[in-house]
């Protein structure tokens, strides 16, 4: 069980996030929906002490995270990388062992085993020995979920892992989220568009500046709900009927 | 052709010259690989900055007696913090306030150098006097390059990470803060051993050049520090047989000779050569 509490982050003028707190199931696939600026990665990055937070803890099973950070695997938007880096696929996935490892201990026989078993999970074992500049921002996001599956953290974070990939890439990353799922993994995926909502996320998190409902997707992703986070016209157009059916493939970017 | 006779000649003749090599050759490891990780994190003005920092702390050193390597690092590390200091708790930009710190270090610097000592032995510090490099400049030399071998090869790989992913290394809980500041201290470190050979001002051109130009002829990080190791001490060599033969300063001999290494690389490099990426868009068919 994943949970943050009384989260507080603000940039010098603008508060973010005030005294937030909200819970993560485990076995289950939790998504994170909101408008640009809602605070969605900003929430993330607190929880887990990347940025500086003004308040709150991340705790797992009790514990804050900050001395359980091996069980917590994060994978972060693509677009903060430097793809001209000297490195490799395989050894980008290799670093997914570095947190157990700690200092002074080089990689093993079996992490470099583990590593390799990673990418033929994710059909990326052809591309080992790549430049990860040569890759497409599917096989790239396919790499660095490569990289949490040798983590083997209990809680995997995803920042917009489908922002920008191809199908193939999609559905190949939504079937490894669904074998954590089944190994009582807890996932925890900030989700850039409205898109299958409900075909990829058992629960739901709609934020904007601050909780605006959380719990299973069926109660929670609902044309009140959506109108009020982002827009009523966006709740009109996606939830047609007065009794909720919605309507898939509309983006509201 | 006999010049080069010449010069292998002296090197069984002269201590001062056999000094001066093992001198070069250490600084141009060290220079190769710790420039390697200074361009691949973006920090190549921090490194200039370090390194034009230290000058009031050799002034201070003269002036009280010390070794030389104890005043740089901590002007060096002092200039360190000051930057990151100034660009957190302003609005400014980070590499305007490294080019406040280090204009303003260097200019003490050189107002404390001229009242400590000789203009002759500014002119060595700038601009670098290989060739009067003491036996006891060299120990310490010896005991640095083993600092910092050591520090690369045993952090290799949370160097490796905190350059290319550093969201990821501090996610997983490595303390990205203290190696920044580990690094900055054998930058301040090198610095003071490239000083004997190349001087100050081009102390970056050592940092930079010989690791710019692996750059561009690899995609593994290993292969890359070594290569830019190798160069380094071969324009470190070439450069001090240029500057015995030709009486021309160490310090610009060697960068020099580094610059040469670089743009041939730059036209005929496979990976992102000028020359070679042009030949290869002509022959991709035309979409």
């Amino acid at each position: 069980m994943f949970k943050i509490e009384n989260l507080s982050v603000g940039y010098q003028n603008t508060q973010i996030l005030d005294n937030l707190s909200v819970e993560f199931p485990s076995g289950a696939i939790t998504g994170i929906i909101g408008p640009n600026g809602a605070g969605k990665s900003t929430m993330i990055k607190g929880a887990l002490g990347l940025i500086k937070r003004q308040n709150g803890v991340a705790r797992v099973d009790q514990r804050p995270i900050e001395s359980h950070r091996e069980q917590v695997a994060y994978v972060e938007q693509r677009a903060n990388l430097d793809l001209t880096f000297p490195i490799n696929v395989f050894d980008v996935v290799l670093s997914g062992s570095y947190g157990r490892l700690g200092l002074f201990k080089e990689p093993s026989k079996q992490d470099k085993q583990n590593a390799l078993s990673a990418l033929e999970q994710v059909n990326m074992l052809n591309f080992k020995e790549r430049q990860i500049g040569d890759l497409s921002g599917g096989q790239l996001q396919r790499v660095f979920v490569a990289r949490a599956i040798v983590q083997a953290a209990p809680i995997v974070i995803l920042d917009e892992p489908f922002a920008g990939i191809d199908m193939k890439s999609e559905s190949e990353i939504m079937s490894i989220l669904k074998t954590w799922r089944a190994e009582g993994k807890t996932i925890i995926v900030v989700h850039h568009d409205l898109n299958k909502v409900t075909d990829y996320f058992d629960h739901l998190i709609i934020l904007n500046r601050g909780i605006v409902a959380a719990g299973p997707v069926a109660e929670v992703y609902t044309k009140d709900n959506v109108s009020k986070a982002f827009s009523a016209d966006l709740g009109n157009v996606l939830f047609t009927d007065d009794n909720d059916s919605k309507q898939e493939g509309v983006s509201h970017e | 052709m006999n010049s080069i006779v010449n010069f292998i000649d002296a090197l069984g003749q002269y201590n001062f010259l056999q000094t001066a090599l093992i001198t070069s050759i250490l600084v141009g490891i060290m220079s190769g690989l710790v420039g390697s990780f200074i361009i691949l994190r973006g920090m190549s003005l921090m490194g200039d900055a370090i390194s034009h920092a230290v000058l009031p702390g050799v002034a201070v050193a003269y002036m009280l007696g010390v070794n030389l390597l104890i005043g740089a690092s901590v002007f060096g590390i002092v200039a360190a913090l000051l930057i990151g200091f100034v660009s957190t708790h302003s609005k400014l930009k980070n590499d305007t306030a490294i080019g406040i710190v280090f204009s303003s270090f260097f200019a003490l610097g050189f107002i404390l150098i001229s009242m400590a000592e000789s203009t002759t032995n500014l002119h060595h510090i700038l601009f670098g006097n290989v060739l009067a490099v003491s036996d006891s400049d060299l120990i310490t030399t010896v005991i640095v390059g083993a600092l910092v071998v050591l520090f690369v090869v045993v952090f290799f790989k949370e160097l490796l990470i905190s350059s290319f992913d550093e969201t990821f290394a501090r996610s997983y809980g490595l303390k990205t803060q203290w190696l920044h500041y580990g690094l900055m201290i054998v930058l301040t470190l090198v610095t003071v051993s490239a000083l004997q050979t190349v001087g100050i001002i081009l102390i970056v051109a050592m940092l930079i050049t010989p690791a710019a130009t692996a750059f561009l002829w690899t995609n593994k990080l290993k292969f890359m520090l070594v290569l830019s190791a190798i160069l380094s001490v071969i324009a470190s060599v070439v450069g001090l047989y240029l500057s015995y033969t030709f009486n021309w300063a160490s310090g610009p001999s060697i960068v020099l000779t580094a610059s040469i290494f670089f743009i041939i690389s730059f036209i005929i490099s496979p990976k992102q050569g000028f020359l070679t990426s042009r030949i290869a868009k002509k022959g991709e068919p035309n979409v």
